[in-house]
């Protein structure tokens, strides 16, 4: 089933998906609730990260959003509006502050030499896809956890701790930050048969 | 085929036959632009205006026909040694409109061609107009784009303008670039061609590194300033400092804080000291406060300075004795601008004393440290305060015009310390504030109005309450009390930010008041197309309005038809609009661009009717050809 942008949660893609539950789809009110209230306002950009973006308008909307989102509201892409040259020198500075950060080498097929980027300077998926589209001047497709990431040449992969190439995104962030030992973005040719298939 | 960037009729003046008693001297006249030739031509020119008016012209003539007495040769000589006075592209602007000679006097004697959007005209269209241009200052993409809320490669792409103006201009000095596409190649390009180049600004670009810096430093032998300002630049691992020629340089200005790797020190070190003129060094954070102290001392005459790190790097053998950094800021008398600190270890903050009484700028943005720490800063400023903070700058900097407030944290929900305490209290220290941008997590209307009520000079005020639809703090309304102060009490403001949870009225308010608002940010807010309509219809000096994630759809978008070729560029993302009320829009305005950008590819956008981002702005050359595939550009016969 084709979840809407409402269920992309917090930093990860999907994550409702992949949650094994007893239940029919589509029974999940608080979901629906989501879904009708978000329509209206949130970031409608296809990107993972669009997260549980509460449309209030007064008072008691926002009263009710708080019950429903007890946890910090997910990042919206480009909010606040802070350049992100100043964002990452900040960021970094914080990282410096709090130990080592988590670098990983970046590769992009075609791309004549290699990257190296921090992973604890990005709040999730959408930060860092963001980074990497930047980076290497690409678009990155279309995520959904049945098909992969379509409507572009490439797909991001990563090495995880048992040496297997997996694709991003599957797996909570925070899994993801402490098994990535490389990333490698693919030609997504090359990428059919990972993760959950094309 | 010519035709002007605002589209009104000229008065057409250029059939007039020329009186007789004339024409023997008209032919004397000397065509080339001097001033001794055109002195004494003036001097015949007016006495024969007086008499020919008299005798030349019959009764019967209308208005419309009025033959000029003397001719336009004389008369362009006259303008173009007035004209050169005129500065202000405003002013030229509205001289160019008087009449098919000043049209041309001005076009040969404008030495610096802005271009506000460079898809507005093209490269040779400007050219063809403005053949003596020494300067170009040139803009691309909006500035969402910064925010990421535009995929990259979406254009304003330096290339076809600097091909263009090694032709046209082999006399360039200036180029200031502001987000635009520039590569390596447009760098060596503009290296090559232009033997007197001088000053190359670029403000917020990409798609260039260190390799290009290395081509402008080598061969641009008069170059005087470089300044890389908040630039993306991509680390070629190629040593550019080490590129300037040897010999003394002319450097007046060398700005490189954003460049994110690594540069020759020794090399630096030998630059500054072989560059008499240098007034402004804006270091990155791979220097260190170690070799800050060296520069300094090779260049007293400093007046803005980039500190770079601000911090010792880690290898420090013992027994190493500090230099003495009061010295250093002591000797560099003329210090007005402070910037950098980016790795400040607060111990060396004292440093900096000799020079802060002379400050007029300050930024500490970058710098991670407390009000505790930076208290005794304000201690040496004109006058001492034990206030903390931002009621410390309150207290301490009566003088004050602009302030920018960021946040440490660039999130939504965590608490932090910058409130509408901080802002109540400048606007009372502060009464002379120009321009704020203030970024916090919560305010109240209160303090808004206050700071409206307190500072009348304001002409910008952008304000960013970072979480979403946030209330007033303490009362619970909206912000639009306060933002309708702003817009009421503000007389001079020009450029207004909005944010917070504001309603239509706000809107309204924008709508009655804001008659000089020039650049107006609207992020959030709103209920229904009323607030757009109030704007589009209400602020008739409206240039530069970016909307994101607002309820306002197609109707409000058609009640600004009267206004969009008046404005430099509109945007709207994640708005309510559809392609068909857009396209209708395209279908009204011919000499609208009216591009719909999206994110992801077509198939998985979920429903066709949604329009992710528009963008559209007044153009004189219909569609660019550079269009990415995730653009498309709505024809007005669609």
């Amino acid at each position: 089933m084709e979840i809407g942008v409402a269920a992309y949660r917090k930093n990860d893609l999907n994550l409702k998906a992949t949650e094994l539950r007893l239940g029919l789809p589509g029974t999940d009110d608080h979901e629906m609730e989501e879904q009708t209230s978000v329509r209206n306002n949130n970031n409608k950009r296809p990107s993972p990260d669009t997260g549980d973006d509460c449309g209030v308008k007064n008072k008691s909307e926002a009263a009710g959003c708080e019950e429903v989102t007890p946890v910090a509201k997910a990042q919206i892409v480009g909010w606040p509006p802070i350049r992100s040259y100043r964002k990452n020198s900040l960021q970094q500075k914080k990282t410096e502050t709090e130990g080592t950060g988590i670098y990983v080498k970046v590769s992009m097929d075609g791309a004549p030499y290699l990257r190296k980027i921090d992973l604890k300077l990005y709040n999730g998926y959408a930060e860092l896809l963001k980074a990497l589209e930047n980076m290497f001047k690409f678009t990155i497709g279309q995520y959904s956890e049945r098909e992969g990431y379509k409507g572009s040449e490439f797909a991001p992969t990563y090495e995880d701790k048992d040496g297997d190439w997996m694709l991003v995104g599957d797996v909570p962030w925070e899994m993801f930050m402490s098994s990535c030992k490389r990333l490698r973005i693919m030609k997504r040719s090359e990428a059919r048969g990972l993760g959950c298939g094309v | 085929m010519r035709q002007d960037l605002v589209l009104e009729q000229m008065s057409e003046d250029d059939d007039r036959s020329q009186p007789s008693d004339l024409r023997s001297s008209s032919s004397s006249i000397n065509k080339t632009r001097n001033c001794s030739g055109s002195i004494s031509a003036s001097g015949s020119s007016t006495s024969a205006s007086s008499s020919s008016s008299a005798s030349s012209i019959p009764l019967s003539i209308p208005v419309t026909e009025y033959q000029s007495p003397y001719p336009d040769q004389v008369l362009e000589n006259v303008l173009e040694n007035v004209l050169c006075f005129l500065t202000s592209r405003h002013d030229r602007n509205a001289a160019s409109l008087v009449c098919k000679s000043w049209w041309r006097a001005e076009a040969l004697t404008r030495s610096e061609l802005f271009i506000g959007n460079c898809y507005a005209v093209s490269p040779v269209r400007a050219m063809g107009r403005f053949s003596r241009v020494r300067a170009v200052v040139l803009k691309g993409k909006p500035r969402f784009a910064d925010f990421n809320l535009m995929p990259p490669d979406w254009g304003a792409h330096f290339t076809p303008w600097v091909s263009s103006m090694t032709r046209a201009y082999p006399w360039l000095e200036k180029v200031c670039l502001k987000r635009m596409s520039v590569s390596d190649n447009d760098l060596a390009l503009l290296a090559k061609s232009f033997l007197g180049f001088k000053e190359l600004m670029l403000v917020c670009c990409d798609g260039f590194g260190t390799s290009g810096l290395s081509f402008i430093a080598s061969k641009c032998r008069q170059l005087r300033v470089l300044d890389l300002i908040e630039s993306e630049v991509s680390d070629d691992e190629v040593d550019w400092i080490s590129s300037f020629p040897e010999g003394e340089s002319c450097l007046e200005s060398l700005i490189f804080d954003c460049v994110e790797c690594a540069i020759n020190f020794e090399a630096l070190e030998k630059l500054v000291a072989r560059s008499p003129s240098l007034k402004k060094l804006r270091l990155n954070r791979y220097v260190s406060i170690v070799q800050l102290y060296r520069l300094m001392i090779r260049a007293p005459q400093l007046t803005h300075l980039g500190t770079g790190s601000f911090s010792p790097s880690e290898v420090m053998a013992q027994g190493d004795s500090e230099p003495d950094y009061v010295f250093a800021f002591a000797t560099c008398k003329s210090l007005v601008c402070l910037s950098g600190f980016r790795e400040i270890t607060p111990d060396y903050l004292p440093a900096i004393y000799p020079v802060c009484a002379n400050l007029t700028s300050l930024n500490f943005s970058y710098a991670n440290i407390t009000a505790e720490q930076l208290k005794p800063c304000h201690k040496k400023l004109p006058q001492t305060s034990n206030l903390l903070g931002l009621q410390a700058v309150a207290a301490t900097c009566k003088e004050l015009r602009e302030l920018r407030v960021f946040p440490v944290e660039a999130q939504e929900d965590i608490e932090g310390p910058v409130s509408e305490v901080g802002l109540q209290a400048i606007s009372e220290g502060c009464r002379k504030l120009q321009s704020i941008l203030y970024f916090c997590q919560r305010m109240t209307n209160a303090a808004v109005i206050a700071m409206s009520e307190n500072c009348p000079d304001l002409e910008v005020f952008r304000l960013c309450i970072m979480g979403r639809h946030r209330p007033d703090h303490v009362t619970g309304e909206p912000m639009d009390e306060g933002f309708g102060a702003i817009v009421r009490n503000c007389k001079k403001l020009t450029r207004l930010a909005v944010s917070g949870l504001l309603t239509d009225r706000a809107f309204s308010y924008i709508g009655k008041y804001g008659k000089l608002v020039r650049t107006l940010s609207v992020a959030f807010a709103g209920d229904s197309d009323m607030g757009l309509k109030y704007v589009l219809q209400g602020c008739p000096r409206l240039q530069k309005l970016e909307i994101r994630d607002s309820p306002f759809g197609d109707a409000a978008l058609h009640s600004g038809l009267h206004h969009y070729y008046n404005m430099r560029f509109l945007w709207m993302s994640s708005c309510r609009l559809t392609p068909q009320g857009c396209q209708q829009i395209a279908r009204a305005m011919p000499n609208l661009v009216v591009e719909l950008i999206r994110y992801g590819s077509l198939e998985n956008q979920e429903k066709l009717d949604d329009v992710e981002t528009l963008y559209m702005y007044r153009s004189l050359e219909g569609p660019r050809d550079d269009v990415p595939e995730f653009v498309t550009i709505l024809r007005a016969d669609g």
